[in-house]
């Protein structure tokens, strides 16, 4: 929990997290948001980090809680120190956002993102672009004589890397979900 | 229990509820069911506005003088977009105000249909919360909501849409006690923290209180705290604009206002200080100055409610989360309890730079010749009106900063003033919402012609109620700021900055059968200014004054707090090429 957004109920709380940290190199923070699932409310959330200029490399939405009407947002940004705590205040600050985590500082966690790649193409390169798929362990989904569809689980990193080595054997198309990410353990 | 009502019964049924006794509004199709509950009641009284924004106003000044919400009616399109610059005005002063709107029939919405606008759409980011309501069940526990988020935390207007078919369509009415949000800020500041600050309280040599809006959002009994807190720690105490009247005028350890048009004394205490103390303030811009030079030897601790507050501007060595009459009153506790320490030899000495400060006497002026300096004007009606139970609203610009610098507040709710957005045709409407509050009492609005104009419709209120609204207008025929820093910065060229074409004040006010009255001599002024303090209904004072006046003393662009300029010194070099850039 972090320190940001408090509990309902809780007696204390810790300001350790508003402490500054002068660093003003650029991280990558990726947050986890439990929001209401509710109409407006990615409206709600997309609109701060425009009207505020916070940069957004990915992010995703899907309710994970029917009963409870909640939508968990994954949020991968960047910015200083200052701007990561400026952005996660912020996004606290919407009444429809119940709670607000940074993955990034709260301990280890897991990031997965599922792409798609077209790639078109015949012969040797058709033939090395299914070989590096199998490295990968990406999926053909959709198949032609002259095309195939690979479908890639992982890290953002490995889909990066599959990405540059398609690139020459004819990709045509990619589609990219974003990330989800959970802490590691209990 | 439940009981069964229309959606436009339960919104009178939930203000009723809520305690609520007056409202703003101006009617329109989408609400005509809610005006036709209102109609047929007689708990709430229903203040025609002229103008949407002007009812946005006048909950915003109907909030500020009471503690109490705000509330303001309005129809779908117009009626909402009118209300945005008020929603906008509310949420950077953080004043609780609730904003009904009514919306086309839901089976209509998407279909740009007659007077449709995308409102929530519109309102999101000029809202501290909104929300469309399409089911009548729903809609008195939204309304009971609305006032809990707008009132809880750091206040905020909250827009309520409320499309006409929901108004009509009969549903199960939720008490107020029935409701329960998830919204619940945390109140209480951290223990260790409160210690560390109470820590440095002891030790420091060069302490100043820098007070805010949060003080008096946080209500009476912190404002009582903080003068308890200054009393006993003989610590100097300066304020924003927003927090004027927290701590009272005529207290001896009080500095002035600090900031771009502050007290000399008041900025370079806090320029100079070793230990700076916010309570209740954001560090905005009006207030540091540049930033990199901005009290650059101090330890720094802030409170505040709303952590996106801390470190958003000045990085703080101290931060505590919580109410600021929460922390105070812990804050009190423990250094009470660690036995009233503070490093009092140090403190003495302080204050005598201080009152070195305090000699340059940096508010002074010469009223000489026929012409009325605005200065003069608000000396004056500080000496006239003092001993008056009295509440003083503003329009914005350099009539906005010297009615900061010349009167004194005694008292927390006593001043309105868009402090944040400086929005101009605030002050005549707000005045109408505290006269609305306070019908006995004597409620001025401090104007400059232009902004005046902007909300001038609000005479056809002032009159329909009774009013007794005094509009204090210091007329220089001049966009008064835009004049001074065109006059700085911009090679004195005055582009439209000239109120051409002004009407005949006193005609007009007569012309809404209201009085009028003008003032251009000196010799004059406090006859009539009596004139219009006995005059029981709405006054519109045209007081003619010198057109040239600038406001100081003045950090300028891009300058610290010790940079200040003072009078009528070479000015032409005041702003740099990066600092000409700022607002």
């Amino acid at each position: 929990m972090s320190a940001l957004k408090i509990k309902k109920g809780a007696q204390s709380h810790s300001a350790y997290n508003l402490r500054p940290n002068f660093s003003d190199v650029e991280e990558r923070h990726t947050l986890a948001l439990l929001v209401e699932n509710e109409p407006g409310v990615l409206a709600r959330v997309i609109g701060l980090y425009a009207g505020r200029g916070y940069n957004i490399d990915s992010l995703t939405v899907a309710e994970v809680d029917h009963t409870g009407h909640l939508s968990r947002i994954t949020i991968v940004t960047r910015g200083t120190p200052q701007v990561i705590e400026q952005i996660k205040a912020q996004t606290g600050r919407i009444i429809s956002v119940r709670e607000v985590h940074d993955l990034t500082v709260e301990g280890p966690c897991v990031e997965r993102e599922l792409a798609m790649f077209k790639v078109t193409g015949t012969g040797d390169k058709r033939v090395e672009a299914l070989r590096l798929a199998d490295i990968f362990r990406a999926n053909v989904v959709d198949s032609t004589l002259t095309s195939f569809v690979f479908e890639i689980t992982g890290a953002p990193e490995k889909i990066d890397a599959f990405a540059d080595l398609m690139r020459p054997l004819g990709l045509a198309d990619v589609a990219r979900t974003g990330v989800a990410a959970l802490s590691r353990g209990e | 229990m439940t009981r069964q009502m229309t959606g436009a019964k339960m919104i009178v049924q939930a203000l009723i509820d809520q305690g609520v006794d007056t409202i703003f509004g101006y009617p329109g199709g989408a609400v005509l069911p809610i005006y036709d509950e209102i109609f047929q009641q007689n708990q709430i009284k229903h203040v025609l506005a002229r103008h949407e924004q002007a009812a946005v106003h006048a909950a915003e000044g109907y909030a500020r003088s009471t503690g109490k919400p705000g509330v303001a009616l309005v129809t779908s399109g117009p009626g909402a977009t009118n209300a945005v610059t008020g929603l906008t005005d509310a949420l950077l002063d953080s004043i609780p105000i609730i904003v009904l709107s009514g919306q086309v029939p839901t089976f209509m919405i998407g279909s740009d249909a007659f007077q449709e606008a995308d409102t929530v759409g519109i309102t999101r980011a000029c809202t501290k919360h909104n929300r469309l309501v399409k089911e009548t069940d729903k809609l008195s526990a939204a309304l009971h909501e609305a006032f809990h988020i707008a009132t809880s935390g750091r206040p905020g207007p909250v827009l309520v849409d409320i499309p006409k078919d929901v108004q009509f369509a009969t549903g199960d009415y939720t008490q107020k006690t029935a409701v329960k949000s998830h919204y619940q800020p945390q109140l209480k500041g951290d223990m260790t923290a409160i210690t560390e600050l109470v820590e440095a309280l002891e030790t420091a040599k060069r302490p100043v209180f820098y007070t805010g809006g949060g003080v008096i959002n946080s209500g009476p009994a912190a404002s009582q705290l903080l003068r308890e807190l200054v009393e006993a720690t003989g610590f100097p105490i300066t304020s924003t604009l927003m927090g004027l009247g927290c701590y009272p005028a005529s207290g001896e350890k009080w500095l002035g206002m600090l900031g771009m048009h502050g007290l000399y004394e008041a900025n370079m205490a806090m320029h100079g200080c070793d230990l700076m103390i916010n309570i209740g303030a954001r560090f905005d811009d009006r207030i540091t100055g540049v930033v990199e030079k901005f009290s650059p030897n101090s330890k720094k601790a802030h409170i505040d409610i709303d952590p996106s507050s801390i470190n958003k501007v000045i990085r703080v060595d101290i931060p505590i989360m919580g109410d600021v009459g929460h922390v105070l009153e812990d804050l009190l506790k423990v250094w009470k309890s660690r036995g009233r320490k503070t490093n009092s030899e140090a403190v003495a000495k302080w204050w005598k730079q201080i009152d070195e400060w305090r000699a340059v006497d940096c508010l002074k002026f010469t009223q000489k010749g026929k012409i009325i300096k605005p200065q003069y004007a608000l000396q004056r009606l500080q000496a006239l009106t003092k001993d008056h139970d009295r509440y003083i609203t503003t329009e914005v610009g350099q009539h906005q900063m010297w009615a900061a610098q010349y009167l004194d507040f005694e008292d927390p709710n006593r001043w309105m003033t868009s402090g944040g957005l400086g929005t101009m045709g605030y002050g005549f409407p707000a005045s109408i919402g505290v006269q609305m509050a306070h019908p006995e009492s004597l409620v001025i609005n401090v104007a400059g012609e232009a902004s005046w104009l902007m909300n001038m419709q609000e005479l056809g209120t002032a009159m329909q109620y009774k009013l007794p609204v005094k509009q204090f207008i210091l007329n220089n025929e001049r966009l008064g700021m835009v004049r001074q820093w065109q006059e700085l910065l911009h090679g004195e060229r005055y582009s439209s900055s000239w109120s051409e074409s002004l009407p005949d004040f006193v005609k007009l006010a007569e012309a809404f059968g209201a009085k009028g009255i003008i003032c251009s001599d000196p010799d004059d002024l406090d006859d009539a200014i009596m004139e219009m303090l006995n005059y029981d209904g709405p006054v519109l004072f045209d007081c003619l004054v010198e057109k040239h006046e600038n406001c100081f003393p003045m950090i300028p662009s891009g300058k610290a707090h010790n940079e200040m300029i003072m009078g009528e010194v070479d000015t032409s070099t005041a702003i740099d090429a990066k600092g000409k850039v700022l607002v």
